[in-house]
């Protein structure tokens, strides 16, 4: 579904509906629908803890998916992620506290944030490249911080804006379950989105001027447009992300969006592993996740209470070391790890052994 | 933030004096204060990036590590400024030197994105254990030396503190120390060798390792000069690397590989800060040197005196 995956026999099509199916084998659509079935049940088994953890999860994916539509296949580097979820989160915030908008105008207003701001942060990319591209980004990210920070002060929301759950159809929508699957849903609709996008035109025209951008240009692709188009779609996503951000936590303040936060979602693509849908997801589950596993592992050591008002250092630390081992040890990432079990458990028990100074 | 680098005295100075002259003095006092930190700053991320193209986005927390370090040393040889002062500079060399040997000697060749991530993973690193071991409140470590700050007046009524003053006449002594070495000094000319053409470097003899390593150190050092100098001016906590962030707009601005540009750079951002924060919004702070960066990128990306095929190599 995502990359070619390793498999045990040839597949011969015999129709092109065949063909561009998502989904080819009877194995692919059955452990689907063994996943969809768990991924129903959960939020009833679920503890209250467990469900938010999941619904920061579904978040944090569609933010990991567009940052791997722009990084990890159309090659454009972005340190200022954050800042485009600011944007969604602040759109929603000042049209929900100043007209107080309800959630169908606030979301494509958001989407339209992200449209603008996209398009900003796109324009250097036609002539930065690589490290300076990335530190325009960063500057982006701290001018829209400046921008949101402004808003805060000078309307006397010092403390953050408080955004009112929205409503569907005259509901209030404050359930945990409920916000499971509308972020849920969230998900998978941009996830399908970056799977047909990458199979069209546009998809194999980001791929093409990632590689190298002369050949691509001399293959008829537009880099300029092309380029501008992977930032514009990338940051809409974000900022839909942004949005659903504010009304999730109910709450958008200017602290919650710091340089961090931008490095965080550019370790999950990292962690989860480059230029793989399924490495965003994974990358993202394992950054959100990961807090939580040192705060639990600590708890296991004896003296508790010293360590008490030290996990956040704890957690600052353990990501830093984490982000460097993958970078170090694993560069393919979480992704990476998941192929080579496929492949040892379809090829067992032969092995085979890739030639030396082989990438993958 | 708080003001940690350089408070305004300008404010409370030009109401007491209401004088317009003076007004102008302090500002242009400050200015240079502001522009020595960043331009002591700055000069560490271009040799990194002069000689192995490495952009050192954990600058700002090495300079930290530096001022913490002191803390560190104060307490050890209690009583002793000097030896102290001494123990954290050479502490902060051999952190950089081991940065290097540990960590970005395994990302030679790799993908530049790939070596930018590892300096940010570093720096968060480095930020989490300052936080461990030190805790997140504001230090003196003027105090634990037992060294005083005075504040002098200078002509015309502008002031500046001890310790700033200082800090400017270090940051005049590297540059000069530094435009020394890397013209006259043998290991300087080895830096600016591998900086131009790595593999015709090592061709020639040159060990790549040792010169990449040794612009770690020096690079290290001299962010640790300015932690540390500032420290001493006004405390310490740890959103000190901010500053170290606001500075690198300096080093592009001049251009990446250039240690003139550097200096021009600095007091260009510097002059920018200053003077937006005293007649605009004091809440721009945080953002001009990125607003001046944005200009510079969009008019000359490769800085007023970079080379401009370094575009291309990126």
């Amino acid at each position: 579904m995502f990359r070619p995956a390793p498999r045990a026999s040839g597949y011969l099509h015999t129709g092109y509906g065949e063909d561009i199916a998502l989904l080819q084998t009877r194995t692919e659509r059955a452990s689907l629908a063994v996943f969809a079935i768990l991924l129903a049940v959960f939020p009833f088994l679920a503890s209250p803890f467990a469900l938010d953890l999941a619904c920061q999860v579904f978040l944090a994916s569609v933010g990991a998916l567009s940052l791997m539509l722009l990084t990890g296949y159309a090659g454009q580097i972005s340190l200022g992620h954050a800042g485009l979820i600011a944007a969604g989160a602040f759109t929603t915030g000042i049209l929900a506290r100043e007209i107080s908008a309800p959630f169908w105008i606030t979301l494509p207003a958001s989407a339209l944030t992200g449209i603008v701001l996209g398009f900003i942060f796109g324009l250097p990319s036609l002539r930065l490249r690589g490290l300076y591209l990335a530190v325009s980004t960063l500057a982006l990210h701290f001018v829209v911080i400046y921008l949101g920070g402004e808003y805060e002060t000078k309307r006397g929301f010092s403390t953050g804006i408080v955004v009112d759950p929205p409503r569907f159809a005259g509901m209030k929508l404050t359930d945990g379950r409920a916000w499971y699957f509308v972020l849920l849903a969230a998900a998978v609709v941009s996830l399908l989105i970056c799977v047909n996008l990458l199979r069209s035109r546009s998809g194999r025209a980001w791929q093409a001027l990632h590689v190298r951008e002369t050949v691509a240009e001399a293959l008829g692709i537009s880099v300029a447009r092309y380029k501008l188009l992977a930032f514009v779609i990338s940051s809409s996503m974000t900022s839909v992300a942004g949005c659903l951000f504010a009304y999730y936590r109910g709450f958008v303040s200017i602290e919650a969006f710091d340089l961090f936060l931008s490095i965080q979602y550019v370790a999950m693509i990292i962690v989860g592993g480059m230029g793989s849908l399924l490495g965003a997801l994974l990358g993202a589950a394992f950054i959100t996740v990961f807090p939580y596993l040192i705060e639990a592992l600590l708890r296991l050591l004896p003296n508790v209470q010293k360590l008490a008002g030290e996990i956040f250092a704890v957690n600052y630390a353990a990501f830093g070391l984490v982000m460097i081992l993958f970078l170090i040890f694993e560069p393919l990432g979480l992704v990476g790890i998941w192929h080579r079990l496929q492949n040892y458990f379809l090829l067992w028990p032969f092995r085979y052994k890739p030639l030396a100074g082989a990438r993958k | 933030m708080t003001r940690l680098h350089h408070p305004l005295p300008a404010e409370e100075e030009g109401d007491r004096s209401c004088s317009t002259s003076g007004i102008a003095l302090q500002l242009v006092v400050n200015i240079i204060v502001l522009g020595s930190i960043y331009a002591l700053i700055a000069c560490g991320y271009v040799l990194i990036y002069r000689v192995s193209r490495v952009l050192n986005l954990a600058h700002g927390e090495l300079m930290m590590l530096g001022a913490y370090l002191l803390l560190a040393t104060a307490s050890l040889f209690n009583g002793h400024p000097a030896i102290a002062l001494a123990a954290a500079v050479l502490l902060s060399l051999l952190a950089g030197a081991l940065v290097y040997v540990f960590l970005m000697r395994k990302m030679t060749g790799e993908m530049v994105l790939a070596a930018i991530l590892t300096t940010v993973a570093l720096g968060i690193l480095i930020r989490g254990a300052v936080l461990l071991i030190w805790s997140a409140q504001q230090q003196y470590p003027a105090q634990a030396l037992g060294v005083a700050n005075p504040s002098f007046s200078l002509f015309g009524g502008a002031r500046i503190s001890f310790w700033s003053a200082v800090l400017v006449a270090i940051t005049i002594a590297v540059y000069g120390a530094l435009f020394g070495f890397l013209r006259f000094g043998r290991w300087g000319m080895r830096m600016r060798a591998a900086g131009q053409n790595p593999l015709l470097a090592a061709q020639r003899g040159i060990n790549l390792h040792g010169v990449y390593a040794l612009a770690w150190c020096l690079s290290t050092l001299t962010g640790a000069f300015a932690g540390i100098l500032m420290a001493l001016d006004s405390g310490l906590t740890s959103s000190m690397p901010i500053i170290g962030l606001k500075a690198f707009p300096a080093a592009l601005v001049g251009g990446l590989d250039s240690l003139a540009g550097a200096l021009a750079g600095a007091l260009i951002v510097a002059g920018a800060e200053v003077l937006l924060i005293y007649y605009v919004d004091p809440l721009l702070s945080d953002v001009v040197p990125f607003l001046v960066l944005i200009a510079m990128l969009v008019v000359r990306p490769w800085g007023l005196f970079g080379t401009r095929e370094e575009l291309d190599r990126v």
